[in-house]
C-alpha cells in the first residue's frame, strides 16, 4: 500500500491526464444523477406546490411523513427498488436491473421526498405572502401554483441542487440496483468503494477529489443563485 | 395571517349567474355583520348602506375593524354572522368584480411590466393596455425594473395600476398612502379621484384627516367594531354627530 502522499500525487495526475476510464465513470455519475434530479423535480415540485396551497385533514401527518422520507436510507431504497425490478418482481418485465435506468429509478425515489418537502416549505412561505392578493385577484388554484413555482424559481433551483447533491453522493442505492459493473453501471461512489476495498487508493482518491470538486461546484452554484436572486429582489 | 382563527374564504368559482353578473354591484347593504375570534367580537353588528357612485372614506381609531370590514366586503373573510349583499350578490361572488389595494403592496418577483402582464392575462384582459396603465401611474420608465426594488410610493402606484387593470366596479383601498412621501400621496389621490370620476365606486380607509377631507364624498366612522357615524362629508367634517368622531377629529385619543 502506498503512502497517502504518493496516492494523492497519483490521483491528481490521473485527474489531470484525462484518463478515459475515469471520465467514463464521472460521465455516468452525472448522467444518472442529473436524470434522477430532473425526474424528481418533475414529480416532487407539483407535489410540494399542491400541498403548499392546500388545507386538508391529515395534512400535518403528510408533512411528517414527507419530512421523514427525506432521510430515507439509500440502501433501503436500493433494496426496495431491487425487489421491484428483479426478474420475479412486479417491474421485472422492464429488464432494468443492473442498468443505468435502474440507478436513475432508485435515485429518483430517493430524492423525490427531498424535492417535495423542501419545495413545499419554500412555496408555503411564498404563498403566505401572496395568498390574500391571489384571492383578491380570484386566481384559480392552478394559476396560484404556476405563479408560485415561477416566482420561487431561484429558491427551487437550490432545492433541485440539494437533491442532486444527495443523489450524486449516495452509494447504497446504486450499488444494489446497478451492481457496479465496469463500463456499464460503475459510478463515482461505487468505484470509490470498490477501489478502496481493492487497495487501489489513487483511483479511489482521484474520484473522491472529483466528487468533492462537484460538491463544491454545487454549493458555489447555490451561492451564485442566491446572489443573483438577491440582486433582482427575489428573496 | 393564515394561522389566525379567522377563516378565509376558499377560492370561489367566478360568478356564473348571468343575471347577477349584468346587475350593478351597488347599492350595498350590510346588516348585522359580525366577526368573532377567540370569543372577542372584532366586528359587532355593522349596519351599512352604500349608494352607487362616489367615494366613501372609512375612518376610525386603530383596531376599530376597518381592515377586517374591507376584507369582508371584498369577500376575503367569512363573517361569523350577518349579511353582505352587493345588490343581491354575495361578497364571495362579488370579489372578481372588485379590487383591493392593501396597505403593504404585495408585488410579484418580476419586472414592473410583468406584474401588470400577469394580471391582465390571468383575468383575460387586453394586454396591450399595459403601457397605458403604467403611464397613468407614472411608472412607464421603470417598466423593465424588478418590481420589488421599487420605492414604497412606486410600489403602491404599481399596486394601484394592477387593481385598475381588472376594471373593478368597486375599488377598495386600505390606508394605501400610510408611510408614503407627500408627492406619492398626491399622485395616488389623483389616480383614485380619476377612477371615481369614471364611475368606479371607491371605498377608502384612511387615518389621515386631511386626506379624508380631500377624498370623501361621505364618511363612515367605525368605532369598536360598529358604525358610529355615517355622514355626508359636508356634515361630518364641520360637525360630526357622534362623540367618538368628534373626539377623533379634535385629535383626542379614541379607544
Ligand atoms: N386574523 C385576525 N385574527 C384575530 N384578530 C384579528 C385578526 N385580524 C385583526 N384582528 C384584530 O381585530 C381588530 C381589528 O383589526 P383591523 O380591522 O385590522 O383594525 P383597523 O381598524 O386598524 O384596520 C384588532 O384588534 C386586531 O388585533
Ligand atoms: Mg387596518
Amino acid at each position: 500500500m502506498q503512502s497517502i502522499g504518493e496516492a494523492f500525487h497519483l490521483a491528481l495526475s490521473l485527474v489531470l491526464s484525462g484518463e478515459a476510464d475515469l471520465y467514463e465513470i464521472v460521465g455516468l455519475s452525472l448522467r444518472v444523477s442529473l436524470s434522477a434530479t430532473v425526474l424528481a423535480c418533475a414529480i416532487g415540485l407539483p407535489i410540494g406546490a399542491l400541498i403548499a396551497v392546500s388545507r386538508f385533514r391529515g395534512r400535518g401527518l403528510v408533512l411528517i411523513v414527507m419530512n421523514a422520507l427525506m432521510g430515507l436510507p439509500p440502501v433501503v431504497v436500493g433494496l426496495l427498488v431491487y425487489l421491484h425490478l428483479s426478474r420475479s418482481g412486479p417491474l421485472g418485465f422492464l429488464g432494468l436491473l443492473y442498468t443505468p435506468g435502474a440507478m436513475v429509478f432508485a435515485q429518483t425515489i430517493l430524492i423525490v421526498p427531498i424535492v417535495a418537502a423542501l419545495s413545499r416549505q419554500v412555496l408555503e412561505d411564498l404563498h403566505a405572502e401572496y395568498a390574500e392578493q391571489f384571492r383578491s385577484l380570484c386566481l384559480s388554484r392552478w394559476q396560484s401554483i404556476t405563479t408560485l413555482l415561477w416566482d420561487g424559481r431561484y429558491a427551487l433551483l437550490t432545492v433541485g441542487l440539494a437533491g442532486f447533491g444527495r443523489a450524486v453522493a449516495e452509494v447504497g442505492a446504486v450499488i444494489i440496483v446497478g451492481g457496479n459493473i465496469d463500463h456499464l453501471t460503475r459510478v463515482m461512489t461505487t468505484a470509490i468503494a470498490l477501489e478502496t476495498s481493492k487497495g487501489d487508493l489513487p483511483l479511489a482518491l482521484a474520484l473522491g477529489i472529483i466528487l468533492l470538486v462537484l460538491a463544491l461546484g454545487v454549493n458555489a452554484g447555490v451561492q451564485a443563485l442566491r446572489m443573483t436572486a438577491a440582486r433582482q429582489a427575489h428573496v | 395571517m393564515s394561522d389566525l382563527p379567522i377563516t378565509a374564504v376558499p377560492p370561489v368559482a367566478r360568478p356564473r349567474d348571468e343575471a347577477a353578473m349584468s346587475r350593478p354591484l351597488l347599492p350595498l347593504r350590510v346588516s348585522g355583520l359580525r366577526l368573532a375570534a377567540d370569543g372577542a367580537a372584532l366586528l359587532d353588528g355593522v349596519e351599512l348602506s352604500l349608494a352607487p357612485g362616489g367615494c366613501t372614506v372609512i375612518m376610525g381609531p386603530n383596531g376599530a375593524g376597518k381592515s377586517l370590514l374591507l376584507k369582508m366586503l371584498h369577500g376575503l373573510l367569512v363573517p361569523s354572522g350577518g349579511e353582505v349583499s352587493w345588490n343581491g350578490t354575495s361578497a364571495a361572488q362579488a370579489t372578481a368584480r372588485q379590487a383591493l389595494v392593501f396597505q403593504k403592496p404585495v408585488l410579484l418577483r418580476r419586472s414592473v411590466a410583468a406584474n401588470l402582464d400577469f394580471v391582465l392575462k390571468a383575468r383575460g384582459r387586453d394586454r396591450s393596455r399595459r403601457d397605458a396603465l403604467l403611464r397613468e401611474v407614472g411608472l412607464l420608465h421603470k417598466a423593465r425594473q424588478p418590481a420589488r426594488l421599487l420605492s414604497g410610493g412606486e410600489a403602491q402606484r404599481l399596486a394601484l395600476a394592477r387593481a385598475l387593470a381588472t376594471d373593478p366596479e368597486v375599488l377598495f383601498l386600505d390606508e394605501p398612502t400610510a408611510s408614503l412621501d407627500p408627492a406619492s400621496v398626491l399622485v395616488i389621490e389623483r389616480i383614485v379621484g380619476a377612477a371615481r370620476d369614471r364611475g368606479t365606486r371607491i371605498i377608502f380607509v384612511t387615518h389621515d384627516v386631511g386626506q379624508a377631507r380631500r377624498m370623501a364624498d361621505e364618511v363612515v366612522f367605525l368605532h369598536r367594531g360598529r358604525v358610529a357615524e355615517h355622514s355626508h362629508a359636508d356634515v361630518f367634517f364641520p360637525e360630526p354627530r357622534s362623540q367618538p368622531a368628534r373626539d377623533y377629529l379634535a385629535g383626542r385619543i379614541v379607544l
